[in-house]
């Protein structure tokens, strides 16, 4: 689904990022870990064309991100706050969304009763802007709109940051959901191992911008990633 | 300290030195205005009255009132950085205090020193009592540290200098169709300042105690619950479903009209475009002089319906600069985008000429004139400040009100260069017109670009579109930068 070729960033001759080369096959649920600055965040910007690449190229679904946009009607994201629109409610947003995704007001609906057990009560109908919300609330605003649309990759950075214990737990149950999907591919970002472990059918760990570890999910994985990151 | 790093170190800083190098030359432009202006008064009112004083003094309750009416609108209280001082080892009293201090050296205050302390000083020169001067003029300084306070303590009503503006008016208008004259009852307030020496005792006590009132109300506010929570706005959920008809466009629309609705910053483009609609009266009433002439007329002309184009349309896309992020990697076409956004202006300026009918008092001519000049925001401005609006990379702080009357740190030169025909294009056209043919044909000529320009509207969006792509990158980077 998702292939990268010689990709690098490059910051006033600083290198962040330089992945030769890294196939992430459709339906599968991708895992990036790393400590701050490894350069998750980079790649999730490159693969969404927010950034651009100093060489090399990303290809999502066959289309080269940087020069075509028609990988935006099938890939579907949340980076950070600035995913948002402050100023509408949450059910103006998710509307918002359905309309570009092609998706009308029943679709939407629909998609809320879903997840009102994620919600937790604290999203719909409260009266407030979404600038107002807590910065947890507003996470859980943003993962939900990802899944408007039935899009066929869904990227998350840092997607349990800010959640309390039970949502990181709801939301786990969503992403294996999701990663159960063989049509559906999702990439996931984060500092804890032991969510992504849990979540992912193959992890990635990053440092100082490269791939240093690529391994299938196992029993061992949790252990094995642990003793890399304890030094 | 903190406050000297965050100037500093603000992003904006170091790119815009030369801007500010040239706003230093436009202060003291000001400032010597004011000082020649306090000079004059003097002289000037002496012509015509035996006491320039008592004549200040009767009028000096506008300038007071007026001056709390800007500082209602205008004058901010710096609390966004008390935030981190709260938990350091810092007595409250030192933090307000601060806080307080930092008012005191406002522009609000300070300008108006350039104004009085010269008048006081031809006063000396003119025999008048130096001690009563002394007295006069400090007690006016206290009254201005009154307004100070006034605006601090009265800062978190919203509205309140509309309400002003209006008592104002008011006074202003019984004053002139003779009702109640109120400076008949502040005049001799003013007057005996200068009069009786002990009177300033009065204007001490009142500035003692706002100060004792002000600081106690920001000492027992100065918790993340009370005076720094930041205000929530009841949310209410609207869905403008007649918009639905427009598809991608009307969706667009309705998230601007939200925007423009929902955003204290957004919503003084409103509050612009009714003041530019007014604008002309200015040029039209014949009021001032170097204003009455056929160029300058168009110039109004544009002016008075385009007030919306160019305070919203200068800011496209930064409006959405916040989520630019969302916008850039959803299902969204640069072009239907761009569209929604030509339209509103399009509806704004339209609705705004349909308004400024009451330009035909002047007669047909100038309103003739403003509907060319509609015609032409239409077909050729609302594009050309789309172009702009590529290089201007500025994100906007939605909730600010700072920056409303021309924002200094979206000033680039490209900006600069494509503004030039808005206003300059129109001006040209009418004056060839009417001094090669006659008033209509110049009339015709603005028409006539507008309306070439609305036919090349798609070639021209070709074009901004181009633009936008490649300047997607530098943008996003800079958005990211919140405004400091």
């Amino acid at each position: 689904m998702i292939k990268v070729n010689n990709l690098s960033k490059t910051y006033n001759g600083t290198t962040v990022l330089k992945i030769n080369d890294l196939e992430i096959p459709k339906g599968e649920s991708f895992g990036l870990v790393g400590n701050n600055g490894a350069g998750k965040t980079t790649f999730f910007s490159l693969l969404l064309d927010l950034i651009q690449p100093s060489s090399g190229e990303i290809v999502n679904n066959g289309v080269q991100v940087n020069t075509s946009e028609d990988w935006k009607p099938f890939t579907a994201s949340f980076v950070d706050e600035s995913f948002l629109i402050g100023y509408l409610t949450p059910e103006e947003y998710f509307y918002f969304i359905g309309d570009l995704r092609g998706q009308n007001k029943a679709d939407i609906d629909a998609l809320l009763v879903k997840h009102t057990e994620f919600f937790n009560g604290e999203i719909l109908n409260n009266k407030k802007y979404l600038r107002d919300l807590s910065k947890g609330n507003q996470k859980k605003v943003g993962i939900i709109a990802t899944l408007i649309g039935n899009p066929e990759v869904i990227i998350l950075d840092e997607p349990f940051a800010n959640l309390d214990p039970t949502t990181q737990f709801r939301l786990k149950k969503i992403i294996k959901e999701l990663a159960d999907d063989p049509n559906v591919t999702v990439l996931v970002s984060s500092h804890d191992l032991q969510h992504t472990v849990e979540v992912s059918n193959r992890i990635v760990a990053m440092h100082k911008g490269e791939v240093v570890k690529d391994i299938k999910t196992s029993a061992e994985t949790l252990r094995e990633l642990e003793e890399f990151f304890a030094v | 300290m903190l406050e000297w790093k965050a100037f500093f170190r603000s992003a904006s800083f170091a790119k815009n030195l030369a801007l500010k190098i040239l706003m230093g030359f436009g202060a003291i432009y000001f400032a010597l205005l004011f000082i020649a202006m306090g000079v004059l008064a003097y002289y000037g009112l002496k012509e015509s009255f035996p006491d320039p004083l008592v004549v200040i003094n009767k009028y000096l309750i506008y300038y007071f009132i007026f001056d709390l009416v800007l500082r209602l609108a205008l004058q901010k209280m710096p609390v966004m950085n008390i935030r981190p001082l709260l938990t350091l080892p810092i007595k409250s009293a030192t933090i307000v205090n601060f806080s307080l201090g930092k008012t005191y050296l406002s522009f609000f205050n300070i300008v108006h020193a350039f104004l009085f302390l010269p008048f006081a000083i031809v006063l000396l020169i003119n025999g008048y009592d130096v001690l009563s001067v002394i007295l006069w003029l400090f007690s006016i300084i206290f009254l201005f540290y009154i307004n100070n306070f006034l605006n601090i303590i009265l800062n978190n009503k919203d509205n309140l200098y509309v309400l002003f503006l209006i008592v104002v008016v008011i006074f202003g208008a019984s004053q002139y169709y003779n009702f109640f004259d109120v400076t008949l009852y502040t005049g001799p307030f003013y007057q005996s300042l200068f009069d009786i020496k002990w009177m300033i005792v009065v204007p001490l006590i009142v500035l003692v105690v706002l100060y004792y009132v002000t600081f106690n109300y920001f000492k027992s506010n100065l918790y993340l619950d009370a005076g720094l929570a930041s205000k929530h706005d009841v949310a209410k959920t609207e869905n403008f479903t007649w918009l639905n008809q427009y598809g991608v466009m009307g969706t667009f629309l309705k998230n601007d009209i939200k925007l423009i609705k929902r955003n204290k910053r957004s919503k003084t483009t409103i509050f612009m475009s009714v003041m530019f609609l007014f604008y002309g009266l200015l040029f039209f009433g014949d009021l001032i002089a170097a204003y009455n002439n056929p160029a300058m007329h168009m110039f109004a002309g544009v002016f008075v319906s385009g007030g919306f184009l160019i305070t919203f349309g200068q800011f496209v896309p930064s409006w959405d600069s916040s989520y630019y992020g969302l916008m850039m990697t959803q299902n969204i076409s640069y072009r239907d985008y761009l569209n929604s956004k030509w339209w509103l202006m399009v509806i704004g300026t339209a609705v705004t000429a349909v308004v400024a009918s009451f330009y035909l008092y002047f007669g047909i001519h100038i309103y003739l004139m403003i509907l060319a000049g509609a015609l032409y925001n239409i077909g050729v401005n609302s594009s050309l400040v789309l172009l702009g609006g590529a290089y201007t990379k500025t994100p906007i702080d939605l909730n600010s009100t700072k920056g409303a009357f021309g924002d200094k740190k979206a000033f680039n030169i490209k900006t600069m260069l494509i503004s030039i025909p808005q206003l300059g294009g129109p001006m040209a056209f009418y004056a060839l017109g009417y001094y090669l043919i006659n008033p209509t044909a110049g009339l015709v000529f603005v028409a006539l670009a507008g309306v070439i320009g609305l036919l090349l509207k798609n070639k021209a969006f070709d074009l901004i579109v181009k633009i936008y792509k490649k300047e997607k990158y530098a943008a996003l980077d800079s958005y990211k930068q919140k405004s400091a």
